[in-house]
């Protein structure tokens, strides 16, 4: 089973992003599992959604608390909520920003994971980019889809179009698309590095 | 056909193949998408035949409901904690009347403390009340749930609950085969009402009864009970031909053969504890004996399945998201009835009240010690003890020591909610 946590604020579209996952997941095939964690959701505040996949049916419903990746779609939160908490040793993470992990001060904690699986990817400057606004849920699924592998990039933009029309879902396929490149080049150059 | 959908969306797609001819509601979470999703099928003509009618309060959907259930047309509602609450009255009438309406409850905690996740005691609070409880245990068991449902309530002329996890089962995604329109029809006729308020054949329905009459009404309820013990696994039986898949009955067992502890437990929950007991039994974890006794059917109390299904264990676990205050288990407490005199080892835990969540981690330690014979009588699973002693104290030292709930949010230092 592979487990993803997706850390965001309200209005990010972050339960939206676990389940687009989980959607992308089953048409391959894969039994997926989306939830959010339930809280008293505000624009803004700090909210996390929840997505397993597997090829056999999934009973558990516990919360995530061993990720085997983690999808930060706001770098301020770093700051202020406990996002790695529990993250495998060998796990994934995304970030949504134009920062490197040094400049966010996490140079301490990569120094402790495989390079070649922490990426970064400009999410929200794609959106605005290519959708026109500052939603940076979909393209970071296309990054997480490079990063991670566990996922075709066709299945993710194969989900976007189940859940957007017209020029949207044409905008979030481009930013989706971009954001897999600029992520795929990045782990090229942490290989060779 | 296979989709990849929300809980409630799937609820509201099963429902509304249904052929409801009434729907009503008030919004209330973990409920809501359930009948907005209705109210869009309503609205966009997707769901024929159909009066989607917007009510004020919770009081008046269950009073809507039996209005048009008693006139004769299928009628839906949803609800959860506080709403159910708010509907008690009517809900015991709709029992009383003997009008099988079908109404999903979201399952979630009951305040004060105000709490919006999810535990069992909304649906236990009205355990007496006279309606059918059926418990789901996955989104696809909480869709085809709803189906057996009309058709149970139809023919016993009773009231039924859907009983699903609020949150954990209402918001998640996840795969589920969703029936068509001509299986459902076949499996679930016309609505053919028992009693109908009917202008042509006109009729009373609610008369009052006194002392001569009462008790006799009142064991009749009771006795259609009993008639739903049969019904309930027959209907299952005949979906699972049609549909090509277990859902619903009685009671369902795991690894029970040769199993020395039961666990026992309703919803959504089962399916973590069917993890925990795989890891369990495997060698490397000590290969215990242990299996799991789903309860589907709360109302009417399946007391001879439950006590042939323990037949062959030494003890059994109820581990239930609900808990009578002063007493203990609401669900072990008719457990015990139905084991009364085996000589089993009976064990009461309490869990997942108001959305804690429950791991496999502390279910690991708690069935290990089960297994072991070491366990208490009564359990509360990951309670904070030092949170708990620490108010006692408080309590102990100053008259005015304040409100429990603010001082507990004070000592933990809570900003936000949050249960990983």
């Amino acid at each position: 089973m592979f487990q993803v946590r997706i850390h965001g604020r309200g209005g990010q579209g972050v339960v939206t992003a676990a389940e687009m996952l989980s959607v992308a997941a089953f048409d391959e095939g894969r039994h997926a599992q989306a939830f959010p964690s339930f809280g008293s959701e505000r624009t803004g505040a700090p909210v996390v959604a929840f997505c397993r996949i597997d090829d056999r049916e999934i009973r558990l419903r516990e919360p995530i608390m061993a990720p085997d990746a983690l999808i930060i779609q706001d770098p301020t939160l770093l700051h202020q909520v406990d996002c790695f908490a529990g993250l495998k040793p060998d796990g994934y993470i995304l970030i949504n920003t134009t920062k490197t992990f040094e400049q966010l001060g996490l140079a301490d904690f990569i120094a402790r994971h495989r390079a070649e699986r922490l990426c970064t990817v400009p999410a929200t400057e794609l959106a605005l980019k290519h959708v026109g606004r500052p939603v940076p849920n979909v393209p970071l699924l296309g990054g997480f889809a490079a990063v991670s592998g566990i996922l075709k990039l066709e299945s993710v933009l194969k989900a976007i179009e189940e859940r957007f029309a017209g020029k949207v879902a044409a905008g979030n396929i481009a930013a989706a698309r971009e954001a897999y490149e600029i992520v795929r080049a990045e782990m090229e150059e942490s290989a060779h590095a | 056909m296979l989709k990849q959908i929300e809980g409630s969306r799937a609820v509201a797609e099963a429902v509304a193949l249904c052929r409801p001819e009434v729907i009503c509601a008030y919004p209330i979470s973990p409920q809501t998408h359930i009948v907005e999703g209705l109210g869009e099928m309503v609205k966009s003509g997707e769901l024929q035949g159909c009066e989607f009618i917007n009510v004020e309060s919770e009081f008046a959907a269950m009073s809507v409901a039996i209005g048009s259930s008693a006139a004769g047309a299928r009628s839906y509602t949803a609800t959860a904690s506080q709403g159910l609450l708010f509907m008690a009255e009517a809900v015991f009438n709709a029992a009383g009347l003997g009008l099988p309406i079908v109404m999903t409850v979201a399952n979630r905690a009951i305040g004060a403390p105000i709490n919006i996740w999810n535990d069992h005691s909304d649906s236990l609070s009205m355990r007496d009340c006279g309606w059918l409880q059926l418990f789901a245990e996955t989104n696809q068991e909480a869709l085809d749930l709803h189906i057996q449902a009309f058709r149970l309530a139809e023919e016993l002329s009773l009231p039924v609950m859907v009983c699903m996890d609020g949150f954990i089962l209402t918001h998640a995604v996840e795969r589920v085969d969703m029936p068509t329109q001509a299986q459902v029809d076949t499996y679930l006729p016309p609505y053919e009402p028992r009693q109908v308020l009917d202008p042509n054949e006109p009729v009373s329905i609610g008369a009052m009864v006194g002392p001569e009459a009462f008790m006799e009404v009142r064991y009749l309820a009771h006795a259609k009970q009993l008639q739903a013990l049969e019904r309930i696994p027959q209907l299952a039986a005949e979906f699972g031909q049609q549909f090509g898949r277990d859902s619903g009955g009685l009671i369902r067992t795991y690894r029970c053969d040769d199993a020395e502890t039961v666990v026992i437990a309703m919803g959504s929950v089962l399916g973590t504890i069917k993890d925990t007991v795989d890891a369990l039994r495997q060698p490397e974890n000590g290969g215990l004996k242990i299996g799991v006794l789903g309860i589907v059917s709360f109302r009417p109390f399946p007391h001879e399945a439950i006590a042939a299904a323990l037949k062959r264990c030494k003890r059994f676990v109820v581990l239930e998201k609900s808990l009578a205050v002063g007493s203990g288990g609401i669900v072990a407490t008719d457990v015990r009835m139905a084991v009364t005199g085996m000589g089993l080892q009976g064990h009461t835990v309490i869990a997942g009240l108001g959305g804690r969540a429950i791991t496999v981690k502390s279910l690991a330690a708690l069935f290990e010690k089960a297994c072991a014979g070491q366990l208490e009588l009564t359990t509360f699973l990951d309670l904070d003890w030092k949170a708990v002693n620490k108010q006692l104290e408080r309590e102990k030292a100053v008259r005015r020591s304040g409100p429990i709930a603010e001082n507990l949010l004070r000592d933990a230092g809570v900003v936000a909610a949050r249960n990983y």
